[in-house]
């Protein structure tokens, strides 16, 4: 098997992006929230990338903040995807009544838009970490119920999904061992994309304020806190923005690829 | 040079790209070499893959998607298109050359006229004026037994049907007047009733013009009618070469013969017995419409027969189908089986009624899950019905793909890793790993080649004797419904019209609807289409 250029090189930034979320209390020089010196000092020894606003050590605060917004969106997408392509899957196997109900209330959220949506929601809750898993992940769940309702549709007029209902099959072994791996591949390529309005999600959640609460750092919350340095001079404010853009370029890369892979595959379906 | 056509030495090459495998180049045809005069048809035939089309499509100097032609010369009225270049192939397709498709409803744009369509290449190629064109057109509709020739062109693609689609086809490459047609499987996607007429309108338009043709297919029968020479093909090379008369009626090559005797399985007929399946006044419509699609249907099946279901497209067989299985409700009518009456929803029926009701599919490609291996298909029934495990449920796998004549290695390989035989064989299994009484076959051997549905055949028949098991057996194949059935039901506009054991059926005196079915089927004979044709004439003048 060979990677194409564009898709190693996604590959790499990703791994990079998400080794260092992992590992991020031995990587960073400094605490999260530590002030270790002045106000927006430039980049120096002790501080590669300089100080924040408040004279946090902005590398420090970049590897931390990585590890939120990157745990924040990998578990609103995986809530996302679980319930949007078990929803979707079940409307299409159903058909009918349930189909038109999990429809029509889906097309009733989508009709609003998501961002609002979620500022509204979040006025009102307490913004916590769990709480905006859960408001991120159902909201982006009706995109994925849309797609895997439509790929399972498609399946499920196969003959062996016939074959399967003839033998008396229940709809657990239809969804999950009939149609499943069949629409695996494009809802792993879209999980890909996902992933990344999730993180761009959280990140302009965080910047208006809704988001991840400080002192807890998150790359949109950089972008806010040290906005006001452009007007200086400082571009503190762009290495949150930088790191956000190539993550979702590397991601999207290797998602494209995938896709590539699993669609013109001969003998699976695409 | 007075040949038209001529193809030295032509090699065909293909990049493919096997699951799990690095992708290789192969040869799809190895060193083909023919020649064709005018106004003479030359038949190629073989089964799929042995490079048929690949060879037609070549005659024009296009190799389809990734194909590519690597060697060889191919020689039109003196020259060798080859080395034309693409300005000299574009001059010579369409022009010189020109192609009928397999399947005319995908072939003609849905938003244009035919007139437009048919005209379009003559114009394109400025070989004639407009009204010269559409004169042409309408003489060729005409020739080609089109309803109303002057108005027919102004009608679209969706406003008629099949067969005369496929006749505005022929009509089309005929128009620029070129020297060449290819005709690939032309009358393939057709019901046997209109395959004749389409047959003959192509064989008459053919020796009216003068123009020569490479006419594909993998019916021997078709292309004894219309063909001066034929060429065998397997595996992109050339089996034998000869004239009509040579290849069907002295055959010098094993597979040639082969090919001539085929779907000459003899089977006497079985008595009659007690029935395991009565379907009594099944009446039938899909939701949402209010057209029957089955009127009064009432068939019975005795344990260990064959029931033939006959019929064109549209005739309901299938619908029949699907009320025994339970998938379509009928809105009358009563199901008896095994000694008990089953619901008419597949709802309401129990574990052991599935069970003994198992059904094989036309395309035995969708039939079975890409995603899971040979023993997952198979070992399911055996798992879902007897609750068999482990070692004991493995053992039941390899037995039933030894009494599918398959061996025990495939158990672990994925369905696109087998041919299209194979993939038959495997669903064969998984129907019978339920131990059913009753299999419904549907159009089971009309997707495969004629000896492998020749083999699945004889392996059906094969298993019937072993396991006692009743085939409702639907297909529009007469040659198939005289190898396999008992009895037989033939189906027209969702009646049975004629209805009972197969040499009472099979004789006269015969009802119209039959007369006309059983006399469309190709016969592996010389001037059979003539004989047909000229019976029908004598009849209709005779009434």
């Amino acid at each position: 098997m060979r990677i194409p250029i564009a898709a190693l090189i996604g590959l790499i930034l990703t791994a990079f992006y998400f080794l260092m979320a992992i590992f991020a209390p031995l990587l960073a020089p400094y605490g999260m929230a530590e002030v270790v010196g002045g106000v927006w000092e430039p980049s120096s020894d002790a501080h590669l990338l300089g100080t924040d606003n408040i004279g946090r050590d902005l590398l420090s605060r970049m590897i931390y903040g990585g590890r939120t917004t990157i745990f924040i969106a990998t578990a609103a997408t995986i809530l996302s995807f679980t319930t949007g392509s078990v929803l979707g899957f079940i409307a299409a196997v159903l058909g009918g009544w349930a189909d038109q109900v999990l429809s029509r209330f889906v097309d009733l959220l989508m009709s609003i838009p998501t961002l609002i949506f979620a500022l509204v929601v979040l006025s009102v809750m307490p913004v916590t970490v769990p709480v905006l898993i859960l408001v991120m992940g159902l909201l982006d769940s009706t995109r994925v119920y849309r797609l895997a309702r439509a790929v399972a549709v498609d399946i499920e007029v196969m003959d062996f999904v016939e074959a399967a209902r003839l033998r008396g099959e229940g709809y657990r072994w239809i969804i999950f061992r009939e149609i499943l791996p069949n629409a695996l591949s494009p809802l792993v390529a879209e999980m890909g994309l996902r992933f990344i309005f999730m993180v761009l999600f959280v990140s302009t959640l965080s910047f208006l304020g809704l988001g991840v609460q400080p002192p807890q750092a998150d790359w949109g919350g950089i972008v806010k806190e040290n906005a006001d340095g452009i007007v200086y001079g400082i571009g503190a404010a762009l290495y949150p923005a930088v790191a956000i853009a190539t993550l979702a370029i590397s991601v999207n890369l290797v998602a494209d690829w995938v896709l590539n892979r699993t669609t013109s595959l001969k003998g699976g379906r695409g | 040079m007075s040949d038209l056509l001529e193809m030295k030495n032509l090699r065909i090459g293909a990049t493919v790209y096997p699951p799990g495998e690095k992708p290789h180049d192969i040869e799809i045809v190895k060193g083909v070499s023919f020649s064709l005069e005018k106004g003479q048809v030359l038949g190629l035939i073989g089964e799929s893959g042995a490079g048929k089309s690949t060879i037609g499509l070549a005659s024009m100097g296009f190799g389809r998607g990734g194909v590519e032609i690597t060697g060889g010369e191919v020689w039109i009225n003196g020259r060798d298109i080859l080395k034309g270049g693409m300005r000299g192939l574009r001059a010579l397709r369409g022009a010189e050359v020109t192609y009928v498709a397999q399947s005319a409803a995908a072939a003609f744009n849905p938003a244009r006229k035919l007139m437009e369509q048919v005209t379009e290449a003559a114009l394109q190629h400025g070989r004639c004026t407009k009204s010269e064109a559409e004169a042409r057109a309408v003489r060729l509709f005409d020739k080609l037994g089109l309803p109303d020739p002057e108005t027919f062109g102004n009608r679209f693609p969706h406003q008629v049907s099949g067969g005369q689609l496929q006749r505005a086809m022929t009509a089309m490459a005929l128009c620029p007047q070129p020297d060449l047609v290819v005709f690939d499987e032309p009358t393939t996607a057709l019901d046997v009733t209109t395959q004749i007429d389409v047959l003959a309108a192509i064989k008459d338009a053919i020796r009216d013009t003068g123009v020569a043709a490479l006419y594909i297919t993998h019916d021997l029968a078709v292309v004894a009618q219309v063909s001066d020479h034929i060429m065998v093909l397997r595996h992109g090379e050339k089996v034998e070469y000869g004239t009509a008369e040579q290849i069907i009626n002295a055959p010098q090559e094993d597979y040639t013969r082969a090919l001539v005797t085929v779907r000459q399985i003899d089977h006497p007929e079985k008595a009659p017995a007690e029935p395991v399946l009565t379907a009594k006044n099944i009446t039938a419509r899909y939701s949402g419409t209010r057209y029957d699609v089955l009127k009064d249907v009432s068939i019975d099946l005795a344990p260990g027969h064959t029931l033939a279901v006959v019929g064109e497209s549209g005739s309901g067989k299938s619908t029949l189908a699907r009320v025994i299985t339970g998938l379509l409700p009928p809105s009358e009518g009563q199901i008896d089986f095994a000694g008990r009456t089953l619901s008419p929803a597949l709802a309401g029926r129990s574990r052991e009624d599935l069970r003994e009701l198992q059904m094989i599919y036309q395309m035995a490609d969708v039939a079975m899950n890409p995603r899971q291996t040979v023993g997952t298909i198979i070992g399911r029934p055996l798992e879902f019905y007897f609750g068999m495990k482990g070692r004991k449920l493995r053992d039941r796998v390899a037995e039933l793909l030894d009494k599918i004549e398959m061996a025990d290695g495939f158990i672990d390989r994925y369905p696109a890793e087998l041919s299209g035989g194979q993939k038959q064989r495997v669903c064969i299994a998984r129907a019978l790993a339920a131990d059913p009484k009753l299999i419904i076959c549907d159009e089971v051997t009309s997707a495969l080649d004629p000896l492998v549905a020749d083999g699945i055949l004889k392996l059906l028949l094969d298993l019937q004797k072993k396991e006692n098991v009743a085939y409702l057996f639907i297909t529009h194949d007469l040659a198939t419904v005289r190898a396999i059935a008992d009895s037989i039901a033939v189906m027209y506009q969702g009646k049975v019209v004629r209805y009972g054991p197969k040499s009472e059926v099979l004789a006269p005196p015969f009802d119209d609807y039959t007369d006309l079915l059983l006399s469309s089927v190709p016969e592996m004979k010389l001037g059979w289409l003539e004989e047909v044709l000229a019976h029908r004439k004598m009849e209709s003048a005779g009434h």
